[in-house]
């Protein structure tokens, strides 16, 4: 395995400096085998369950799949020319990008609040962050359904609470039309992706060394200028990576649109995820039209990781 | 920033008036604050009082914030209701074995990489960073034909092994953090005093890394509890669905059952939110050595 310390540092791109000639092919095959009983399972694991699914998606794409599941040839470009046919399929899209880019906008800004608030000190501070926790820990699905209820035209408490502070004057059904359900549902997942993006700045805010902020005051900066100044350019990579992976989640985002409305009314709530969903498992099912949303879908996914492993400054290289 | 106590020079102008003014400095923050614990515990707090309430009284419009009558039978009715012991059982055992599994195989494959340089270091980091942004949702219809095609669907291991390897770049990736923050001289310590190879690994690296190993664990745990698509896309038997993809059901076209469906997810919620408040403090660590979801 490993016999030189110097090897700190270097990256793996060079192998720990090989000893002296006489290395015969056998040493240097065992050398070349042994971390495999370290990192093989892993490696199996996720090749078996992460990336052959990505293979069977893109081959489904192509494939002519019957409506119990079975598969009847191939078909070419045939399920894509379906999809791009989809007369909501335009719509669907540009709801993705509304939803994806209002949700995390609305987020990070949020969160900016809620970090700074997580971090200044005062009597009960722990017991507040436990209770931003608490949607972090809760099942999405399940927080979705809350909503749902208290949403709820008859029995709801918004509509209660609405009316009791005169913002409404009769009740509404908000989750029938699809501009109000969009904008609730856009809320809940704000409300599920805050505890994540507030605590990735709070550990943030915890690394800013404190005597950053001692010299701006002796400087005599004011405190919107020490904010804008020092805290947020020093956030920024906090800030880049929690934008990122909410980006991803949220472009992922099933279980609030397929509780609360369904997608529905037809496709008028739907984001290209449950609208992949929906063309594969409701009606007459088409797997293979669906594979191939999944793929235009996974692409756009593909760019964003592209995009993330840029922003946490990937190499090539061992990090840390 | 403002709730910083170090006193500033005006503070000393009247050292009451300074005194007085951080106090009342720190009221605000903490009203503040309690307002936003509330808005956050709002949902399952409105959960919780529907859950308590009676039948009738869910379908009463305007409704009633609190329960006039407190129906707390209903946690006690609800085992009956449906078979949510079954599907309760159901998520247990999918979230422990896969958790198992993940930190047995991440485990492993984390301490080699942070000990040791090799070929195809980089690459397998990489496909861990990489793979730690796939989500079974982006990939549920591969998923699913995958199991049709192995035979797996509405089987309990079908859904342990997604979880566990959907789970396990996560736990490589943590794991590998705090080993490779544990300096090696402390290992190589222990083997001057004796130690084997493995004794090194029990009782310094391991001890050394509990923080990381108690995040991994518990975030694999309720990830794979939490769990959704998968399973209602591959399940289809009431017995081998998991709670999250059952309690729907309380609530359909025939029947409307809220107080039950909301006691469900309580016996769901409020066990995974206990362990989740265990890590808190690991998790601002975890989440600033760099990249983790």
């Amino acid at each position: 395995m490993h016999d030189t310390i110097e090897a700190h540092g270097a990256g793996a791109t060079t192998p720990a400096p090989a000893p002296p000639p006489k290395t015969s092919a056998l040493r240097r095959l065992g050398r070349a085998l042994a971390p495999l009983p370290w990192i093989g399972p892993a490696v199996i694991l996720i090749a078996a369950v992460v990336l052959w699914p990505v293979i069977e998606m893109v081959r489904t794409s192509v494939l002519r799949i019957s409506s119990s599941g079975a598969t009847l040839g191939t078909r070419g470009t045939g399920n894509y020319r379906d999809l791009f046919d989809e007369s909501d399929l335009v719509s669907v899209l540009l709801r993705t990008v509304v939803w994806v880019v209002g949700v995390v906008l609305v987020t990070i800004v949020v969160s900016l609040a809620l970090g700074q608030l997580l971090n200044a000190r005062f009597p009960g501070r722990r017991i507040v962050r436990w209770a931003v926790i608490v949607p972090w820990a809760a099942s999405v699905l399940m927080t979705a359904l809350t909503w749902k209820w208290m949403l709820n035209y008859y029995y709801g408490v918004v509509n209660k609470v609405l009316q009791g502070v005169g913002i409404i004057d009769h009740p509404v059904n908000w989750l029938s039309h699809p501009a109000q359900a969009m904008m609730w549902m856009m809320w809940v997942a704000v409300f599920v992706s805050l505890p994540f993006t507030s605590f990735v700045i709070l550990a943030g805010l915890q690394t800013i060394p404190e005597d950053v902020y001692e010299a701006a005051r002796v400087d005599g900066a004011g405190r919107a200028r020490t904010y804008f100044r020092i805290t947020l350019p020093l956030l920024r990579p906090s800030l880049l990576v929690a934008a990122i992976i909410n980006v991803i989640n949220v472009f992922n985002s099933f279980p609030i649109i397929y509780a609360m409305t369904g997608g529905g009314p037809g496709s008028k709530t739907d984001t290209s995820t449950t609208f992949m969903y929906k063309l594969a498992f409701t009606g007459s099912g088409d797997v293979g039209e669906s594979a191939a949303m999944a793929v235009v879908n996974f692409a756009l996914i593909l760019i964003l990781v592209l995009v993330y492993l840029r922003v946490v400054g990937w190499r090539g290289e061992a990090q840390s | 920033m403002s709730g910083r106590s170090t006193p500033r020079p005006k503070d000393r102008q009247g050292a009451g008036d300074g005194a007085f003014v951080r106090r009342a400095k720190v009221a605000i923050l903490a009203g503040v604050g309690y307002l936003v614990a509330f808005v956050f515990i709002a949902p399952y707090l409105e959960m919780a009082l529907t859950a308590l309430k009676p039948d009738r009284e869910l379908t009463k419009s305007p409704t009633t914030f609190l329960p006039k009558h407190w129906d707390f039978a209903n946690f006690v009715n609800v085992w009956k209701a449906a078979p949510i012991w079954k599907n309760m059982q159901v998520s247990l055992i999918v979230a422990a074995v896969a958790t198992l599994i993940a930190l047995a195989v991440a485990l492993p494959a984390a301490y080699y990489t942070a000990r040791n340089r090799f070929r195809g270091r980089g690459a397998f980091l990489l496909l861990v960073l990489v793979t730690q942004m796939f989500a079974p949702t982006a990939l549920v219809i591969g998923i699913y034909r995958e199991m049709v095609a192995l035979n797996l669907t509405d089987t309990l291991l079908g859904l342990i092994l997604v979880n566990a390897a959907f789970n396990l770049p996560f736990c490589v990736w943590i794991l590998h953090g705090y080993f490779s923050s544990i300096p090696k001289a402390l290992e190589e310590a222990a083997y001057l005093d004796g130690a084997g190879k493995i004794k090194a690994l029990t009782r310094v690296t391991l001890p050394l890394s509990l923080p990381g190993l108690v995040t991994a664990v518990i975030y694999t745990f309720i990830g794979a509890w939490n769990e959704y698509v998968v399973a209602l896309t591959i399940t289809s038997s009431p017995d081998r669905q998991p709670l999250t993809v059952a309690v729907p059901g309380f609530v359909t076209s025939y029947q409307q059952h809220w107080q039950y469906l909301f006691a469900t997810s309580l016996i769901a919620i409020v066990p995974v939110v206990i362990l989740f408040v265990f890590i808190e403090r690991y998790l601002i660590g975890g989440l600033t050595a760099g990249s983790v979801k």
